[in-house]
């Protein structure tokens, strides 16, 4: 029995997310794999030889896998499929673009987003928002599971393991590559960040998020957005966190002018410590916050910056 | 050319759901039901390249209990011109792989030029149907789009991806999940609402279309998830400060 795990990369460079994966794949048992599919992939094949429980990576380096489209990704993971039991890949925008495809070429559910793995064919994953967690059995022979990050810790570094390469080229032309705007950033990730803070509607306008740089500069945080921020243009939809956008479990989470709805709630409720900044003292973010600080957010994140 | 924009009746997104005492099911008794917003923007795209004379016919398809016709009747009333629904069992629900399926022996019969889904419903949060239709039919897919061209034979979908936005080209027929930046839906006025009670809707069961109900996969239990409780407020910014560096010791 043995586990494909497809890397994440990004810009030239393994994920975060990946060694979070391995992880979940370890608990189900069995070889673990990795696929590192892209264009120029030396560094990240290295990288990922490199994760603890990896026993070989196989790269598919080809200008065809360079922007990760669906078609030829999901085309070559079932030409790889027919070694392995379960098929795994992180629940981002990338996993959950391709893996259902591949699921569904393979004639199985996939289960998505895990947060816990009990057994090789059990699973628990949030439903309804997070509002309720669904424990499933999966008795099909291929399991095609996608994995939420923040749910595993990263698996710890190994000397490399053996790196082989993958020949396939799919030739799909059923989609092609335009373009892309990347947003720029030199702060941590915000799904792999220790610390994140967020400003909702309550900013008031994108230029009041600068606000919240002093603060994310002092801790290495991430900075991240509410929804009604992301839908105001305030701040690009990149940084939503929330059931629709990343979902995030950092060590610290500062939620500053987010009253606390259902479906940003999702999207952060499982981190270490929750601090809410908010001037509505009734917010339904204080129902979670650990530390509930109520007042005018423009007079208390400059205060709290000089604090630090 | 033909759209098909596939609805599904999911319980009201303001709704906080509660987990059955016996661990089987979120309890769905008596609860407020409405559209999946994911579906609401579906139909609004839709509309608005019929508006546009991209699109010459909408058809609206559910898969669900009968009560899904509402969720129907108001996709009629936002613009679309006629209605499918496959009915299931009461209490049934289907997995997402049931749905592609069902979805590719409808699309087998109408042939749209566009499929237009929603990214996810907010009850399963699955987000597989769109993609696992566009593989069954050997279709490319458009994920989480927030804007939608269709222009020489093709369809170019911005896509929400995590690092930004990303923009891809389809051949056509294609499918394309929504995601919630794409367009606001509007609401349907009160004329809309008696006009779409005359137009036409199809019924069919899930036999008609010869669908398989095994699916492999088996709900062990459903459990609410590890309640949170607030710790209460601090005065100031110094005693937060304070609590963070020693009691919580985060910073």
């Amino acid at each position: 029995m043995s586990i494909l795990l497809i890397a994440e990369h990004h810009q030239g460079e393994l994920s975060e997310g990946t060694a979070h994966a391995v992880t979940a794949a370890r608990a189900m048992g069995g070889d673990i794999h990795v696929l590192v599919a892209g264009e120029n992939m030396d560094a990240v094949a290295q990288a990922a030889a490199c994760l603890k429980g990896v026993q070989q990576v196989r790269v598919a380096d080809h200008a065809v896998y360079g922007h990760a489209l669906a078609e030829p990704m999901a085309d070559l993971v079932v030409k790889l499929a027919a070694d392995y039991e379960h098929i795994v890949a992180l629940a981002t925008t990338g996993g959950k673009n391709f893996m259902p495809r591949v699921a569904a070429l393979l004639d199985v559910d996939q289960i998505s987003d895990i947060m816990e793995v009990h057994a090789a064919d059990e699973f628990s994953r949030p439903i309804y928002a997070g509002n309720a967690i669904a424990r499933v059995k999966v008795s099909t022979p291929k399991k095609v599971i996608t994995v939420r990050g923040t749910g595993f810790d990263a698996t710890g570094e190994q000397s490399a393991c053996d790196i082989a390469t993958v020949d396939y080229v799919s030739d799909l032309a059923l989609s092609e590559f335009v373009g892309e705007e990347l947003a720029q950033s030199d702060r941590p990730e915000l799904t792999a960040a220790r610390v994140v803070i967020s400003g909702g509607r309550g900013m008031g306008n994108g230029e009041n998020f600068k606000l919240l740089e002093g603060i994310a500069d002092k801790l290495n945080a991430a900075i991240g957005a509410s929804r009604a921020a992301v839908d105001a243009g305030f701040v690009p939809n990149d940084m939503q966190v929330g059931q629709t956008g990343k979902v995030v479990a950092p060590d610290l989470y500062i939620a500053v002018g987010i009253s606390g709805q259902i479906q940003h709630l999702a999207g952060m409720k499982d981190s270490k410590v929750i601090v809410a900044i908010n001037k509505d003292d009734e917010a339904p973010i204080f129902q979670v916050a650990d530390y509930g600080l109520v007042g005018d957010l423009f007079e208390l994140v400059p205060e709290l910056d000089k604090a630090l | 050319m033909k759209v098909l924009v596939a609805v599904k009746r999911v319980i009201d997104y303001n709704v906080k759901v509660r987990v059955k005492p016996d661990e089987s099911d979120v309890d769905l008794a008596n609860v407020k039901m409405a559209m999946n917003p994911f579906c609401e923007i579906a139909v609004e795209e839709a509309v608005r390249l019929k508006e546009q004379g991209v699109a010459s016919e909408i058809v609206v398809v559910s898969i669900g209990p009968a009560k899904a016709e509402e969720q129907i009747r108001q996709a009629l009333a936002l613009g679309a011109d006629r209605g499918l629904l496959v009915t299931t069992e009461d209490d049934q629900s289907l997995t997402s792989l049931q749905v592609a399926k069902t979805l590719q022996a409808v699309m087998a019969e109408e042939k749209p030029d566009l499929v237009i889904l929603g990214k996810q419903a907010i009850d399963s949060d699955n987000n597989q149907t769109g993609q696992m239709l566009a593989a069954l039919t050997g279709l490319p897919q458009g994920t989480f789009a927030s804007r939608v061209t269709v222009e020489d034979g093709k369809v170019a979908v911005t896509r929400e991806i995590d690092g930004g936005l990303q923009t891809i080209r389809l051949s056509l027929p294609a499918v394309v999940t929504t995601d919630l930046r794409l367009n606001e839906p509007r609401f349907a006025k009160l004329p809309d609402i008696m006009k779409a009670k005359r137009k036409p809707m199809d019924k069919k069961s899930l036999a008609d279309l010869g669908i398989s109900m095994d699916s492999g996969v088996t709900i062990v239990k459903v459990t609410p998830p590890a309640e949170r409780k607030g710790g209460g407020k601090v005065a100031s910014v110094e005693e937060l400060v304070d609590k963070l560096k020693n009691e919580a010791k985060v910073i």
